[in-house]
């Protein structure tokens, strides 16, 4: 089952890739921040053309505002804390200073393009233009994607905890409202991810961990899909976060793995001597293998979510590069991509229960790995 | 390339947020949650278990009614013959037994009677020899009223004396 995971992840990054590189290069034609078409007027004076590459992009990625709407030269978007460390030096401000990346602000400036583009980066002395030889300060803003994950942490901590004070209250009684809902994938989570994992010996131990990934990466999927502020943020497809989520899963498995396990990656049993010594080409392929899987987890999690958006993106941005054209193309092509949309909105609602389960299934597996006692002696021909 | 670039920005808060909501929720809710559904499960399984066992014992407690009822009639049945039998005894004993005495009753009866038979006889006897003896004196005395007839009676009588 591993093995065909493995493969639709490849599949899916190269999907994915393909993806990128059509919308992002595909339109190379430079507009300003806003992305969001415009209403006819500029359209019959054809004076801004729709960018649908930047356009995506600038939806699935982090920002130092949350953008909400663009209503011609109006922008409604929710200015978010700039918190910078450069050079040991600890400095704030709101990122309001910056107008949407056109002024700069106590020698800082958002770069709207260019390789660093959305990043922070340091102006000369007159203020205005970008240092290109200093170095980035080190951003630790409160970026759109920090306050969503704010949102789905507190979330979290809201929904479980009232629901475990129902269970501490009396354990004995059904499940009613919010704890029915959430009992069954508990439930789930704990007889089909952890136990067949890690076996009904060593599964309770990391039931926390499993619970809160599962759970803290299904609620940020589905906050996710929701268009506007609350949600939106598309916080598991982005590889950040991603990458702690997979860092987790690694640590634990390291910090868990038995001395059967080492002597796997050390000296693999069952493999001819001439592959370990003089060149340990076994030990290498074997330590590649334990930095692949963390990896494959991060990038699986990030290109399915971000795919999605994308999709989901692409269809409404046909909507716009019709209507540019014409007017009634784009009403015509409107009714296609709503119902594309449509279904790949539901597409993403399973999209993002799976993603879940995979992710704690296979940390699941890989604690269970890491934990193994004893290995068969034929098994090993068969099991790298 | 930013879509792909991890930033240290968020790696560092998802770092922090990440490990202490993982606390939080394994401290509060994870843990508690986790108790009460074992805790449920157990209580659930317990009372089937309990169910089951009753069902058991139910089974079991209807075999032993049905038993017990059946010994039961059989008892009732033995005490009946019993005391069907018990009654014809007694009844053929009384029969036995009174046949006894009316014979017995009926024997002293029949001796009664024969005695007193005897001394009705007796009492005949007596009276008859007294008033054959009233006769005889009467009659002795009317044949004595003259000497003519004395002297004929003492001759008559001493020829049958000497006759004899």
């Amino acid at each position: 089952m591993v093995r065909t995971l493995i493969d639709t992840v490849r599949l899916q990054v190269v999907l994915f890739a393909v993806l990128i590189a059509g919308f992002a290069y595909g339109n190379p034609v430079t507009t300003d921040t806003a992305a969001i078409p415009q209403n006819n007027l500029h359209e019959q004076t054809g004076e801004k053309a729709f960018d649908a590459g930047k356009m995506i992009i600038d939806h699935i990625v982090d920002a130092h505002e949350w953008h909400i709407l663009t209503y011609n030269d109006f922008h409604l978007a929710i200015p978010l804390p700039v918190i910078l460390l450069d050079n040991g030096k600890l400095v704030s401000f709101s990122s309001s200073h910056f107008h949407h990346g056109k002024e700069a602000y106590r020698g800082y400036r958002l770069e709207t393009e260019g390789p660093n583009e959305g990043k922070i980066v340091k102006t000369l002395e007159d203020g205005e233009t970008v240092d290109a030889s200093a170095k980035l300060p080190l951003d630790f803003s409160i970026t759109k994607n920090v306050v969503s994950l704010f949102i789905s942490v507190l979330l979290l901590c809201l929904i479980f905890i009232s629901i475990a004070n129902k269970y501490k209250k009396n354990p004995d009684v059904a499940p009613k409202g919010l704890q029915s809902v959430l009992e069954p994938l508990i439930l789930f989570v704990r007889d089909d991810i952890a136990i067949p994992g890690l076996g009904k010996k060593n599964y309770a131990r990391f039931m926390p961990f499993l619970l809160t990934v599962f759970f803290f990466i299904f609620l940020n999927n589905l906050l996710g899909l929701i268009p506007i502020f609350p949600g939106g943020a598309n916080l598991t497809g982005n590889i950040s976060i991603t990458l702690v989520l997979a860092l987790f899963t690694f640590a634990i498995t390291t910090y868990n793995g038995n001395k059967n396990y080492w002597m796997h990656i050390i000296n693999a049993p069952g493999v001819p001597w001439w592959l370990k010594f003089p060149v340990p080409l076994m030990p290498i392929v074997e330590l590649v293998g334990l930095i692949t899987k963390p990896f494959v987890l991060m990038v699986r999690l990030f290109a399915n979510m971000t795919a999605g958006h994308i999709i989901l993106l692409g269809f409404m941005s046909l909507i716009f590069i019709f209507g540019k054209m014409n007017i009634f193309a784009g009403y015509g092509v409107s009714v296609f991509s709503l119902a594309f949309g449509v279904f790949m909105s539901l597409l993403e609602l399973l999209v993002a229960f799976i993603q879940a389960y995979v992710f704690a299934l296979l940390s699941s597996i890989y604690f269970g790995m890491a934990m193994e006692e004893h290995h068969h002696p034929e098994e090993h021909t068969t099991d790298h | 390339m930013q879509l792909v670039t991890p930033g240290i920005g968020l790696i560092f808060w998802m770092l922090v947020s990440f490990s202490l909501v993982m606390y939080v929720l394994a401290k509060f809710a994870w843990k508690p949650i986790m108790k009460g559904i074992h805790q449920r499960e157990d209580s659930i399984e317990k009372a089937l278990e309990a169910a089951n066992d009753a069902k058991k014992e139910m089974l079991q407690l209807k075999a032993g009614n049905e038993q017990l009822l059946r010994d039961a009639k059989d008892e009732r049945d033995a005490l009946m013959r019993d005391a069907r039998k018990m009654k014809e005894t007694i009844v053929e004993e009384a029969r036995v037994l009174a046949g006894e005495e009316a014979a017995r009753i009926v024997e002293s009866a029949r001796q009664n009677i024969q005695m007193e038979k005897m001394a009705a006889i007796n009492e005949l006897k007596n009276q008859i020899a007294s008033i054959s003896i009233e006769i005889a004196e009467k009659l002795i005395g009317k044949e004595l009223e003259n000497k003519q007839q004395q002297q004929l009676l003492t001759e008559k009588l001493l020829k049958d004396v000497k006759i004899n």
